[in-house]
Order: structure tokens, then C-alpha cells, then sequence
């Protein structure tokens, strides 16, 4: 039994921290949010002198070789400045690529960093839905994923299809994601973004320190990847356990920056922090920040110790962490009083990434539903 | 990280299911087809299967081997009661002794008190209660009124009342918290005894709680003698002495989340065997919340087990765990009982059974709000909330009670 953090973990959560610390990104995300389009600092020179864009990819191929826990610690340290560095993107995209021997070619540029790719999100089916589906650009209703049809000798396909609200599409080089052979089988397939029929459409919601775009493939020529279907699944909920780590960081720096506020500030002769009212309701973030911290590692130790309960795990972790931001934010904004709800605080900072990360890769309820649909087909 | 056994662990489980291979057999049956339904019948039998327990090194894991027990740590404990539970036979009886009391009794007790309870309480022979909390002393347990006073003889008289005392009707012995000085403040005036539960004076009598069972008793003491050896930890000791066994309390609690049987895969069961409820996306998101959050709480307990097994004390956000278990599973009654219906509610229902025990448990172990004040004081650093209390003597603070603000 051991569920805590290696050596090698902290020292590489404890460099994250010290690498994102050299950049102003809280500052950065106000003035981004106020119109400055140059504000957001480009971190992805950071990130790849750090050697994350490789984290998931085996060391024969230049990357770091390290697991999915990794990754969460180094996207739980992005969450807690809100730093926009694009790995929700590269990672899962990585994964499916690292999986696929007809990629092999392209690992060293990706480990490098010399090439970013995006993973255009697909939920696999789950216990009531036998489709394949992606986010869609409005509205409740899933959308299918691109059909292809005979493979080529050149193992290049024409794929169509829509995809809202990619992760850290802008400025990728490559797309890897999901399509449905005439068979019915899922399978994998990339795309270079300056291809024929490829147009993605950059696009802010309310939280201007992520990136995401509205993709558009209209026969463009995608390279079909012989990664397993497992493989395409689990990259569906890498996404989400990335994600979760990521909020969860988030609400570590909401729950700090209350808890110092809650000690310094006084009313009626006393710290708000000694009222129960305020005590409580702080204690309740740390509750959830405390069970989602578990769910993650539920989440990283699955991936690979326990693959069939790694859906499970990782919608549960989102599902955890989702939620906790939303209460951590919330809370930070109303221990703070008044002033909380301005801008000249960074509450509303982690708001508006509360409000916008809840909604993005199939959403936190979505992943809420998952998991009661992974424990009915278990009970089944 | 890893979920597995070491070696050495490995070869402890196995040796610990090979007896219970060997011997599960003399277990009591006490559900299903040939379970003994008599109360009495159901003591006697888990006493005799505790002593059996004992002699097989399964009880007292933790307990020093001069007292009988295996020398071994919490990890080992934990694993024991897995492969209790995997082999579907009852564990101790007198899991508040064995756990909680024979400890401190342990760490404070003289070496007569050592000598002539610890056998007995290990093997059955002798069950022990908790007595400890009072009707206006819980949250606050130093505020204890019960009052034990000295004679001349250097024997004690013991006058007052305690509650939520599991196993009193059946106890040979209790661990007591009195208040030996009142002119003191509360926390000082404290002394710790052991009282015999057959002693003149004393009365035990049931609290039915929501179920209409009998879990908890009350016991009034009535000018109880008590021997001049029955103090334990030295007279105005007692505060110490408790916070040793609430220690122990935190760690068997911080420990037995699952034992419950509060989690993910029970309640997801009852949904879907309702061929509606499995498909109602309403009643799929409620189940998925309360899972993901009774989840969180198995791997909560595998990082507690990480820190004790390396000589880690689980601190107080052991609590917070008890906090997401209770609501978590008062929720999925909840939802349980929407699908159902009335028939969730009928009286040999499991789940009228757990919708009717867990608002007693919320409170059980320290009230949700203590627990989120000392979380938020401990683990937070969060400063307290002002205390009218502080340095004052008891009997003073008592004739306050009442009194306009």
C-alpha cells in the first residue's frame, strides 16, 4: 500500500511550481479578460524546457516516460495560477499517438515540443448510449463523430466533422482524434492543421486564460492510427482526470487565499475566520478539495493498475473536482464580502475558470451521469 | 503507487486467512438461513467466537504481545478485519475495549490494572463500555457533571449520569470520566475510573433510537463505591486519559469507513435493480454525486493507511471523511427511498434501517459542527471562537447556566 507522492513527484511538482512562478499569469488572465490580447504570456517554451509536452511519451522516443498521475500534478500547478499552458490538449493527444506504431515517427518533435497537437474530445459509449459522441457547439444534444469510409493504400482518409470548443486548438500543429469506420469500430486519426479542409475557429468564453477553438473538417486528409480502441477511450478520460487535476489546483489556491483573508480580517472584535458561519463553509472546501485529491489518485493509480476502473475513476475525480471549484469559488468570492465580486480582486478570476472548466470536455455532469452508468453496468 | 501488499504484509494476510480457513466453521451465524435470533444467545456466541479470535491472534493486533496481543501495526489491523469481512464471519464483540479502552488502559493504567483486565477484555471474557458522554456533555465533554468524591478511607462515592453507552447491558466493566473537583476549571477537575457494572447503585437502561432498537443504553449511577485502585491515569488526570482514547476513537473511525457498508457499489445496486430508476437520467445524476463523493472516501482511507504505515498519527481531517460518509449515505437512503417507495420504509427493510440510523451517526463519534471547528482550527488554522470558559472553576461556570446574558 502506498498512495503518496514519490520523490521524484514532489521534485517535479515543486519545479512546475517554481517554473510557473517566473510569470505573472493572474495579472495576465485580468488583462487578457480587459481586451489585452498580448496579455497571456506564451508558457509553452516553459513547459517544454520542463519536459512536459513529453510526459506521457516513452523515453525511447524522447519523452519522459512518466504516468498520468504525473501529468495531474504538473496540470494541478497550471490550475493553481491559472496558468494557459496548453497540455489539455497535447497530452491525451500524445497518448493516443504513444499508442499508435504507425506514429512512431512523429514521437521526438512532440516530446520535444517542436510540434503541439490537439485532442479533439470524444466520449466513448457508455451503459445507455452506444454511440461515440463529442461536445457540440450548443444545446444538450451530443454530436456524432465524423464516419469514414474504405482506407486508401496511403492510409489516408477524407474526414468530416465538427468539433466545439477543442482544448488548446489555436496555434496546434496537429489534430489527433475519433472517427467511426464503415464497420462500426472506433478508430483514431491526425490531421496537420495547415492541411486542405482544415479551419479552426479561436474562441474565448468567459475565462480568457483558455484556449479552445471550434474545428471544421471538410475531407481533410487524415492519417488513420492503428492505436487500439481501448487506447481512444482512455484518452477520453485522461482528458477528464486531467482536467479534475487541474481544477483541484485551482481550488487549493481559492482555499489559501480565503483562509488568509479569513484570519486577517476582522468584524465585531474578532477574525471572520473564528465564526462558525465562515469556519464551516471554508472546512467544506477543504472537504472537497480533500476527496477530490483521493479520486486522483484513484484516477492515476487505475490508469495502469486497474484499466477497467479507470473510466470510473477518472469521471469520478471530475465529477469531485468540478464541483469543488464551483464551491471553492463561490465561497472565496463570499468570505471576501463585497469586494470579492470585483475586479479588484482575483475571486472573480477563478470564477469565471469555474464556470467555464464545469462546462468544457463533456462537463462536469456529464461525468457525474458516467459514473452512475459505470457502477449500473457493474451491478448488471 | 501501488495498492498492493509488501511481502512481509503478504505473508501476514495469508496467514491470517489460513486460520480463518480453518476455523470460520465455529463462527456464530447471526444472518441468513440458521441465524441465532435470541439477544443473550447472540452475546454468549460472539464472546466465545471473540476468545477464539484471541487465541488465533486476530483480536488486539496492535496490543503488545505481554498483554496477549500480536505486536503489530495498524496496517496489520486493517488487514485483519479486510480478511475477517472476506470471510464473512463476525468480528470481535467488543470492538470499544478491544480498540479504544484496553489502549489507554494501556498507555495509563497501573501494572495491577494491566495485569487483572487486559486478558479478560481481549478474549470476551469480560466486555467493557465507554462512559464517557452525559446528556449535557458531549461536544463539550469536559463539561461532565457525573461527580465522583473521595471519602476518608480513600475510597470513592459516584453519583450521576451517562449516555450513548454501547454495550452496557451486557458490560462487566466501564471506563469513566468524573468530575472529582468542581473548584477548578473543567478540564482540571477530571479523574478517570473503572467501575464494575454489577456494582450496587448502578442502572442500566436502553435508549430505543429512531429504528425502535436498542443500540445505546443510559446508566445512572446512584451512590456507586467505588476502591481507591479504580482510578486510572491519576485523580485529576482524566482529560489526558480521555484524549488518549479519543485518539484511538479517531483512528478506529478514520479506519472503519467501509466497514459501514456505506459505499458506491451497495447503493448503486439497489438503483440498478430497479429496471426505471436505472434509466431515470435524474436519478442516475444523484447516484453519480453521492458515488463519486463515497468513492473519494475508500482512497481517502488507503492515504490514511500510507501515513500510518509510515508512522504517521492520522490528524483530525480523519473527520472529514466521517462527514462525506454520513451525508453521503443519508442522501442515497434518501434517493433509495424515492424509487421504492413507501416499501423502503417497511420495518425489516435495510434500507429503513440505515435511513433510520444515520441521523443518530451524524452526531455520533463528535457532531459534524465540532468536527468542522476543530478541522478548521487544526488543519485550516483558522482561529477559535472566543470562550466564555476559559480558567474558570467549574462550579462557577455551572451557576451561570440560566442566568440572563
Amino acid at each position: 500500500m502506498n498512495l503518496s507522492l514519490s520523490d521524484e513527484q514532489v521534485f517535479l511538482r515543486e519545479a512546475a511550481r517554481g517554473a510557473l512562478s517566473r510569470f505573472k499569469t493572474i495579472e495576465a488572465a485580468r488583462e487578457a479578460l480587459d481586451g489585452d490580447d498580448g496579455a497571456m504570456p506564451d508558457l509553452w517554451p516553459t513547459a517544454c524546457e520542463a519536459g512536459w509536452p513529453g510526459l506521457l511519451i516513452d523515453e525511447a522516443h524522447g519523452g519522459a516516460g512518466l504516468d498520468a498521475f504525473d501529468a495531474m500534478l504538473v496540470l494541478g500547478e497550471c490550475g493553481r495560477v491559472l496558468a494557459g499552458v496548453p497540455l489539455l490538449g497535447h497530452l491525451p493527444a500524445t497518448a493516443i499517438l504513444g499508442d499508435a506504431p504507425n506514429a512512431a515517427e512523429l514521437m521526438a518533435d512532440l516530446a520535444s515540443g517542436e510540434r503541439r497537437v490537439a485532442y479533439l474530445p470524444a466520449q466513448p459509449p457508455g451503459d445507455l448510449d452506444e454511440r461515440w459522441s463529442a461536445d457540440p457547439a450548443s444545446g444538450p444534444e451530443r454530436q456524432p463523430l465524423p464516419s469514414i469510409g474504405a482506407v486508401g493504400e496511403d492510409e489516408r482518409v477524407p474526414v468530416t466533422g465538427s468539433f466545439a470548443f477543442v482544448p488548446d486548438a489555436p496555434g496546434a500543429d496537429g489534430l489527433v482524434g475519433v472517427a467511426i469506420a464503415e464497420d462500426g469500430r472506433a478508430v483514431g486519426f491526425a490531421v496537420r492543421t495547415d492541411s486542405p479542409g482544415v479551419s479552426i475557429e479561436a474562441v474565448t468564453r468567459y475565462d480568457s486564460t483558455r484556449s479552445l477553438g471550434h474545428v471544421k473538417l471538410q475531407d481533410a486528409p487524415a492519417r488513420l492510427l492503428d492505436a487500439p480502441e481501448e487506447t481512444l477511450s482512455s484518452a477520453w478520460y485522461l482528458a477528464q482526470a486531467l482536467i479534475a487535476a487541474e481544477s483541484l489546483g485551482s481550488v487549493e489556491t481559492a482555499l489559501d487565499v480565503s483562509v488568509a483573508y479569513a484570519k486577517e480580517r476582522f468584524t465585531f472584535g474578532r477574525a471572520i475566520g473564528s465564526y462558525q458561519a465562515v469556519k464551516h463553509s471554508l472546512t467544506e472546501v477543504l472537504r472537497q478539495l480533500d476527496n477530490g485529491r483521493s479520486l486522483l489518485y484513484y484516477a492515476g493509480w487505475a490508469r495502469n493498475g486497474a484499466p477497467a476502473e479507470f473510466p470510473l475513476a477518472a469521471s469520478a475525480a471530475r465529477s469531485v473536482g468540478g464541483r469543488a471549484l464551483d464551491q471553492a469559488a463561490r465561497t472565496m468570492i463570499s468570505v471576501h464580502g463585497g469586494i470579492g465580486a470585483t475586479w479588484e480582486h482575483d475571486a472573480p478570476l477563478y470564477f469565471r475558470r469555474a464556470q467555464l472548466s464545469r462546462r468544457l470536455l463533456g462537463g462536469t455532469a456529464g461525468a457525474t451521469d458516467r459514473v452512475a452508468g459505470e457502477l449500473i453496468a457493474q451491478a448488471s | 503507487m501501488d495498492l498492493d501488499d509488501t511481502p512481509e504484509q503478504a505473508a501476514y494476510r495469508a496467514q491470517v486467512r489460513g486460520w480463518l480457513d480453518e476455523h470460520k466453521r465455529e463462527a456464530p451465524i447471526l444472518q441468513g438461513p440458521g441465524a441465532i435470533e435470541d439477544e443473550d444467545e447472540i452475546v454468549a456466541a460472539r464472546r466465545t467466537w471473540q476468545g477464539k479470535l484471541a487465541e488465533g491472534g486476530l483480536a488486539g493486533v496492535t496490543w503488545p504481545k505481554e498483554y496477549g496481543g500480536q505486536g503489530l501495526g495498524p496496517i496489520e489491523q486493517v488487514m485483519c478485519n479486510q480478511e475477517i469481512a472476506r470471510a464473512k464471519v463476525p468480528g470481535i464483540l467488543d470492538a470499544i475495549g478491544v480498540g479504544m479502552l484496553g489502549p489507554t488502559i494501556i498507555a495509563g493504567g497501573s501494572d495491577e490494572q494491566k495485569s487483572r483486565y487486559l486478558g479478560p477484555m481481549l478474549h470476551g471474557d469480560e466486555v467493557w463500555c465507554q462512559m464517557f458522554s452525559e446528556p449535557a456533555a458531549g461536544s463539550d465533554l469536559a463539561a461532565v457533571q457525573t461527580r465522583a468524591r473521595q471519602q476518608d478511607d480513600g475510597s470513592w462515592r459516584l453519583s450521576g449520569q451517562k449516555v450513548w453507552t454501547t454495550n452496557a447491558q451486557f458490560a462487566s466493566y466501564g471506563l469513566l470520566l468524573a468530575r472529582t473537583d468542581a473548584d477548578v476549571p473543567k478540564h482540571k477537575g477530571l479523574t478517570m475510573f473503572i467501575v464494575p457494572m454489577d456494582a450496587e447503585g448502578v442502572t442500566v437502561r436502553g435508549l430505543r433510537q429512531i429504528s425502535g432498537e436498542a443500540e445505546f443504553n443510559e446508566v445512572f449511577f446512584d451512590d456507586v463505591a467505588l476502591a481507591p485502585d479504580a482510578v486510572v491515569g491519576g485523580v485529576g488526570n482524566g482529560w489526558g486519559t480521555a484524549l488518549t482514547t479519543l485518539m484511538y476513537e479517531r483512528v478506529t473511525i478514520g479506519l472503519g469507513g467501509e466497514g459501514l457498508g456505506y459505499n458506491s457499489t451497495r447503493f448503486a445496486g439497489a438503483i440498478a435493480a430497479d429496471e426505471h430508476a436505472r434509466l431515470d437520467p435524474e436519478v442516475r445524476h444523484q447516484l453519480g454525486e453521492i458515488a463519486s463523493d463515497l468513492l473519494a472516501v475508500r482512497f481517502t482511507g488507503y492515504r490514511t493507511l500510507t501515513a500510518l504505515q509510515k508512522g504517521q498519527v492520522p490528524g483530525p481531517e480523519a473527520g472529514l471523511a466521517k462527514v462525506t460518509i454520513v451525508n453521503g449515505a443519508i442522501k442515497a437512503g434518501d434517493l433509495i427511498a424515492d424509487v421504492l417507495g413507501p416499501d423502503a420504509l417497511s420495518e425489516d427493510n435495510e434500507w429503513a434501517y440505515m435511513i433510520s440510523f444515520l441521523p443518530g451517526l451524524k452526531s455520533a463519534g463528535g457532531t459534524e459542527e465540532i468536527l468542522r471547528n476543530t478541522i478548521g482550527e487544526r488543519v485550516l488554522g483558522l482561529p477559535p471562537e472566543p470562550r466564555l470558559d476559559k480558567g474558570i472553576p467549574f462550579s462557577e461556570l455551572r451557576s451561570k447556566e440560566g442566568a440572563p446574558a
